[in-house]
């Protein structure tokens, strides 16, 4: 002890004993065979020293037992029950090595690099936790984390609240509620569904599965999941179908679009630098430069041209140029108004 | 992922447990490491760690002898475990733990353009194998980009040289060449960004890998002052202040979208099927752009100049429809110094989804 030359620390006074306690109650239950009751155990564990037939004393020590199995469970330690021989009746308790222990992980240098640099890309603070105890097992287990490395770019990984009770709810195949709110309707709906899975598409997070009350698939937007997320009955509920690629539902409805349709539009001199960019085919002319742009929807490209006002003026084709005509009628028409209406001057 | 610790075991106590069962075979895998070097590598100071070695040491196997118990010897400020009384391996990784490694890997392996890919994949398959079934953990992660861009950048960035950019800005509708010093290349929110000490600002920027149009090393290493400090994402990459101007717009139900695109100040219902949004804009060209590009189911509630200036551009763009002459130009009355006041991750319109 003295070698250490560290008095018993009082801010650790209360739970010291407790987590030795605990400590001593992982290593007796990891070098049994048998089955130990709570009984034994008591018998053997510093701190849960009781007398039996007392029965105050004796409730006081269930209690306290079933408090620190709780805890070990909690923790993720693989706290086994069964009776020693078919003769007892009582439960016991065991920690099957095999079952507690991390498996070899054989990392070399850069791949324990990466581990690192993804451990600390959470910005959000439960699973940001979560990653750096993950890692602290990693190093646990002889893995040397090299803490200066980078890989030159790095995503920051943000979630949104729903994602961990989902993720939580699909790896358990349960099935869930939880309320929706899409902007384009009032109110929000109440949705039950059998999670398959989370996707992250472009940088926002969706979840995908069997819509119950439509009984068809279908994604839900995370950061449109109001309140909170319930869960209803029993694990292993659902089968989710095999080898789906949950990205293509989202992907699908979200995805690239072909721009072959052509429009051409005059732009004045210097302007319009955000269409100058996009353009394939530039041609200076007396009044302004000629842009060729390419295009998928011809009222997209009309909002879009709108917003640059009389710096562009489309000549071809007649759809596009009279669907910018048409918006900028109904906007010069309803800021008139308001500015009569709210004495705009 | 917090989830309530169990009754009556307090938060430190279980962290403290989690601590000391992984101390013994992080020691054990490091006979005669140094107690400061193990610190600073659990994340602990040198006198946490030496209560911890201290209760470990009276902790051990039944019988609790001098045998039984966990030992370890001293040798100066080294420290060896010579008896692990059984814990000799970590506790293997709770779903949680294996998740957040695992869906963080997925990310830097979709990254477009990261370094060493290669490495990030063979990890995860490791992880992945060393989670076991607790990890077919259920998030896929796709995160298109054009990686071939994002790559030549982040060359550029680890070149350590000063760069001159050619930069799109959305805020002013301008492009422009600046010369910057690079800090480091990010990804949030499924973007590519460069962040920089910009010569022309005079400060941190963030430049969007899709808005740099053109790059060029220059001959000259990249030189950051003392008082640029990178920004703070968490929040997101357009925080609005409070001194940028703010603009009240009523919308339709057709345009309700802008509320999840862009940080709102104030959402509410207004008559019938419209929305009185707030929020806040870099600059009013901007905002008028924006609100023009919106179309007719939106209108400016305040303040007043933008919707003057909003009703000028459409009348003004209408007339030169109505005769064929020389466009005719807006004044450039563009507040641009407000424009520099945030990083230049200016919000663009948006595509819509769904």
């Amino acid at each position: 002890m003295h070698v250490l030359g560290v008095s018993a620390a009082s801010v650790y006074r209360v739970s010291r004993t407790r987590t030795e306690r605990l400590v001593n109650l992982v290593i007796c239950l990891l070098s049994t065979r048998r089955f130990l009751t709570a009984a034994q155990i008591a018998a053997t564990v510093p701190g849960y020293e009781h007398d039996p037939d007392d029965a105050r004393d004796h409730e006081a020590f269930q209690r306290k037992f079933e408090r620190d199995k709780a805890e070990l469970r909690e923790l993720g330690v693989p706290l086994e029950t069964g009776t020693a021989s078919v003769f007892d009746a009582e439960p016991g308790y065991r920690i099957a090595h095999r079952e507690y222990a991390l498996p070899d992980i054989p990392l070399e240098p850069d791949e324990a690099a990466a581990v690192g640099i993804a451990a600390r890309l959470w910005q959000h603070a439960g699973l940001a936790a979560a990653a750096s105890s993950g890692l602290a097992k990693l190093r646990a287990a002889g893995v040397d984390v090299d803490p200066q490395a980078t890989l030159g770019l790095e995503p920051m990984v943000t979630v949104d609240p729903a994602f961990a009770p989902l993720t939580a709810a699909a790896r358990d195949r349960r099935e869930v509620g939880f309320d929706y709110r899409v902007p384009d309707r009032d109110a929000s709906s109440r949705r039950r569904l059998q999670p398959w899975g989370v996707v992250c598409w472009r940088g926002r997070w969706y979840v995908v599965g069997h819509d119950l009350d439509r009984d068809a698939t279908r994604c839900f937007r995370l950061s449109r999941v109001v309140g909170a997320v319930r869960v209803a009955g029993a694990p292993g509920a659902y089968q989710p179908p095999a080898g789906e690629d949950l990205i293509s539902y989202v992907a699908r409805w979200s995805g690239p679009v072909e721009r072959t349709g052509r429009a051409t539009v005059l732009a004045a001199p210097g302007r319009a630098a955000g269409l100058r960019r996009w353009a394939v085919e530039v041609t200076a002319g007396p009044d302004g430069d000629r842009l060729v742009l390419p295009y998928a929807d011809p009222d997209g490209l009309a909002g879009h041209l709108v917003g640059y006002g009389p710096d562009v003026r489309v000549l071809d084709p007649p759809e596009v140029r009279e669907a910018v005509i048409q918006r900028l009628k109904e906007i010069a028409v309803r800021h008139d108004e308001l500015a009569v209406s709210g004495g705009a001057r | 992922m917090t989830r309530p610790t169990a009754r009556g075991g307090s938060k430190t106590s279980a962290d403290r447990l989690a601590r000391l069962l992984n101390l013994v075979p992080y020691l054990l895998a490091r006979p005669g490491i140094e107690v400061a070097e193990a610190a600073g590598d659990l994340g602990v100071t040198e006198r946490q760690l030496r209560e911890d070695l201290e209760l470990l040491w009276v902790c051990g196997l039944p019988g609790y002898g001098p045998g039984d118990l966990i030992d370890m010897a001293f040798d100066g400020d080294r420290v060896t475990i010579t008896y692990d009384a059984g814990i000799d391996r970590p506790l293997r990784l709770t779903p949680d733990e294996a998740l957040a490694l695992v869906v963080a890997l997925r990310m830097l392996a979709e990254t477009p353009g990261v370094a060493n890919r290669e490495a990030i994949e063979r990890a995860l398959a490791k992880i992945e194998d060393a989670a076991g079934d607790l990890v077919g953990a259920p998030v896929a992660v796709r995160l298109p980009g054009d990686s071939r861009r994002v790559e030549a950048l982040r060359a550029a960035v680890e070149g350590g040289r000063a760069l001159r950019i050619t930069y799109y800005t959305a805020a002013r509708d301008e492009t422009t060449e600046r010369v910057v010093d690079p800090l480091r290349m990010l990804m949030v929110g499924g973007r590519a960004y460069v962040e920089a000490w910009c010569r022309r600002a005079e400060a941190v920027r963030l430049f969007r890998a899709d808005r740099i149009d053109a790059i060029t090393e220059l001959d000259e290493p990249a030189t950051v002052p003392p008082q640029a400090v990178p920004h703070d994402l968490t929040e997101g990459v357009f925080r609005p202040s409070p001194d940028l101007p703010l603009i009240t717009l009523r919308i339709g139900r057709g345009e309700r979208w802008i509320t999840e695109y862009y940080p709102c100040e104030r959402v509410e219902a207004g008559d019938g099927e419209q929305w009185l949004v707030s929020l806040r804009v870099t600059d009013l060209g901007w905002a008028r752009r924006f609100v023009l590009g919106l179309g007719p189911d939106v209108a400016v509630v305040a303040p007043v100049e933008l919707a003057e200036q909003v009703r000028a551009s459409a009348s003004a763009a209408l007339d030169a429809y109505a005769v064929p002459a020389p466009v005719t130009r807006l004044p450039d009355g563009e507040p641009a110094a407000a424009a520099a006041a945030v990083p230049s991750g200016d919000p663009a319109v948006a595509g819509r989804t769904q």
